[in-house]
């Protein structure tokens, strides 16, 4: 097979899905308020990007992610960082992170809306420790793998502690650490829709999702199913694309 | 002024403690290196040639007995004693500058004159087109001459050397041979190398230590005279090789043979 068609490969089995959705709504004798067809679900598009700022709901969400994102990556990578490279703190607080690592994400809603409130704060507070975990565990874990052969090398060389960590050990954890964010960047969104759902009613995919539950708008509900998987396969390739770029030294 | 009194290993024993027992590595070693002595190690794979480097280099100090750089006791590894590994241990992030600049981050060097240093030293390994290189794009004869200018880029008057063109051809070896050689006698450098080639040991070196394993210990000193150093042909040279190669435990006649052997390599 050619290169030409390989790049058709991947998008043969979403659109034999789609078919068949489309095939069993109108054929199949399917109830249409339990399966609308895609006509249906494109239309009820049209309309909420009409008449209820769609667009509006998606940057809602995205932003969200965004910040939890940035907050719960940033936490993630610095605590790797320092566990990672202490070896007297990870002693310390592995146990601690590793038994936070076996609560469920969604066991913390309850708790967390009780503290931060089911608004705003409860929502980024969410979606920040699910984007916290997968960047500290990937950091920590890379770090503190670094190969002695480095190690060894930082020592021949007499490198500081801040040269070891930044032409040493950030680099070797690099891949890593990749990892971790990219994982934190699915989690963010994920747990995005989840605080959407389930906290306070705000604009956002989640929110748009709970109205057509309650109307029983079942099209609104696909639609936004299918919002919610074609944005987070997009900020997946996103990340893969920024991945290659940044650790270009590995294919180079 | 009294003379310089080089490297000095004073009684050195090293245990490694494993699981089910102790593994004695290196069992009273003693060994001295003039200033501007090119001493060779030789010895079978696991007679603690490696280790004794990282001892030289204060990587590890738990070990018995003394050993002195300058007169001074070895505590941590210093920019006094340049390193090339058995294998070269470059960092695949960083380019080929950025390999070797790496090694001067501790200098006190102005910007500039670390640039120079850098552009000078690719050049002496005749690696200036592939500056910006990163290691994965070099073969790995390139990449062990990175290594080679990373440990001579801070100038050190020690330079220990593990089997550093152990992985080249036959080709890039003797000319990797011929540069080391000059590169160590025109910086005055006092240089131990490691290395499973008898041939290169005679060619290098001004006195061979041949090892023996279990426990690694010295097993003879031989001195190598000016004649025999320069050319591979010289009866002297082939009969020093022979020698050593009978201390290894090689037989004789094989001896014989890879000294053919590299006369035909020689005369081609
Ligand atoms: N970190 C270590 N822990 C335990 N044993 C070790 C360690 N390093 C080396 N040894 C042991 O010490 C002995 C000497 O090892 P070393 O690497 O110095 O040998 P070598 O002469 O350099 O061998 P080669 O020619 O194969 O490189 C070996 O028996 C090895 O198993
Ligand atoms: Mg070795």
């Amino acid at each position: 097979m050619t290169t030409r068609w390989r790049i058709f490969l991947p998008w043969i089995v979403p659109v034999l899905f789609f078919l068949a959705w489309d095939l069993l709504a109108h054929f199949g004798h399917a109830d249409p308020r339990f399966l609308p067809s895609l006509e249906q679900v494109g239309g009820r598009a049209v309309a909420e990007w009409r008449d209820e700022d769609l667009l509006g709901h998606v940057l809602a969400s995205l932003q969200r992610a965004g910040i939890g994102f940035g907050i719960g990556g940033a936490a993630g990578l610095a605590l790797g960082l320092v566990i990672g490279l202490a070896p007297l703190l990870q002693r310390l607080l592995g146990p601690l992170l590793l038994v936070h690592r076996q609560i469920a994400l969604f066991a913390w809603i309850p708790l967390l809306s009780m503290w931060f409130g089911g608004g705003e704060a409860g929502k980024l507070a969410f979606i920040s420790l699910a984007a916290f975990q997968p960047v500290l565990t990937n950091t920590w874990q890379g770090v503190a793998n670094i190969p002695g052969k480095f190690r060894e090398l930082a020592a021949v060389l007499t490198f500081s502690r801040i040269d070891t960590v930044r032409l040493v050990a950030l680099p070797a954890a690099l891949p890593s650490i990749f990892t971790g964010l990219q994982s934190a960047l699915i989690y963010a969104w994920v747990a995005t829709i989840g605080a959407e759902l389930f906290l306070n009613v705000a604009p956002g995919i989640g929110g748009r999702m709970n109205e057509g539950q309650q109307l029983f708008k079942m099209d609104l509900l696909l639609l936004c199913v299918v919002l919610m998987g074609g944005i987070g396969l997009l900020l997946n390739q996103a990340a893969t694309l920024l991945q290659a770029r940044l650790l270009r030294w590995r294919t180079a | 002024m009294t003379e310089a009194p080089g490297l000095e290993i004073l009684g050195v024993s090293k245990r490694f403690h494993v699981a089910g027992g102790a593994v004695q590595a290196l069992s009273d070693i003693n060994l001295t290196a003039r200033r501007g002595e090119f001493l060779a190690l030789v010895g079978a794979s696991g007679c603690g040639k490696s280790t004794l480097l990282r001892l030289i280099l204060g990587l590890d100090t738990d070990y018995d007995g003394r050993i002195l750089v300058d007169g001074q006791p070895v505590l941590r590894p210093g920019l006094d004693r340049g390193m090339v590994f058995q294998e070269h241990r470059l960092l695949p992030w960083l380019t080929v500058t950025g390999n070797v600049a790496a090694a001067l981050r501790q200098s006190r060097l102005g910007q500039a004159e670390k640039r120079d240093l850098v552009a000078q030293h690719l050049d002496l390994v005749g690696l200036t087109r592939f500056a910006t290189a990163y290691p994965s794009q070099l073969s790995g004869g390139m990449a062990q001459r990175v290594a080679i200018a990373r440990a001579l880029v801070n100038r050190p008057p020690f330079l220990l050397l593990d089997e550093p063109l152990g992985a080249l051809d036959a080709l890039t070896r003797l000319r990797l041979q011929d540069e080391l050689k000059r590169i160590v006698s025109d910086g005055g450098i006092t240089a131990v190398l490691v290395t499973h080639d008898v041939d290169e040991a005679v060619y290098l070196a001004n006195r061979i230590a041949v090892m023996h394993p279990n426990p690694g210990r010295i097993a003879a000193i031989l001195p190598v005279t000016d004649s025999v150093e320069r050319d591979r042909s010289e009866p002297e040279f082939i009969r020093l090789r022979d020698t050593v190669l009978g201390l290894l435990g090689v037989r004789e006649g094989t001896g014989r043979r890879a000294a053919a052997d590299v006369d035909r390599r020689v005369a081609a």
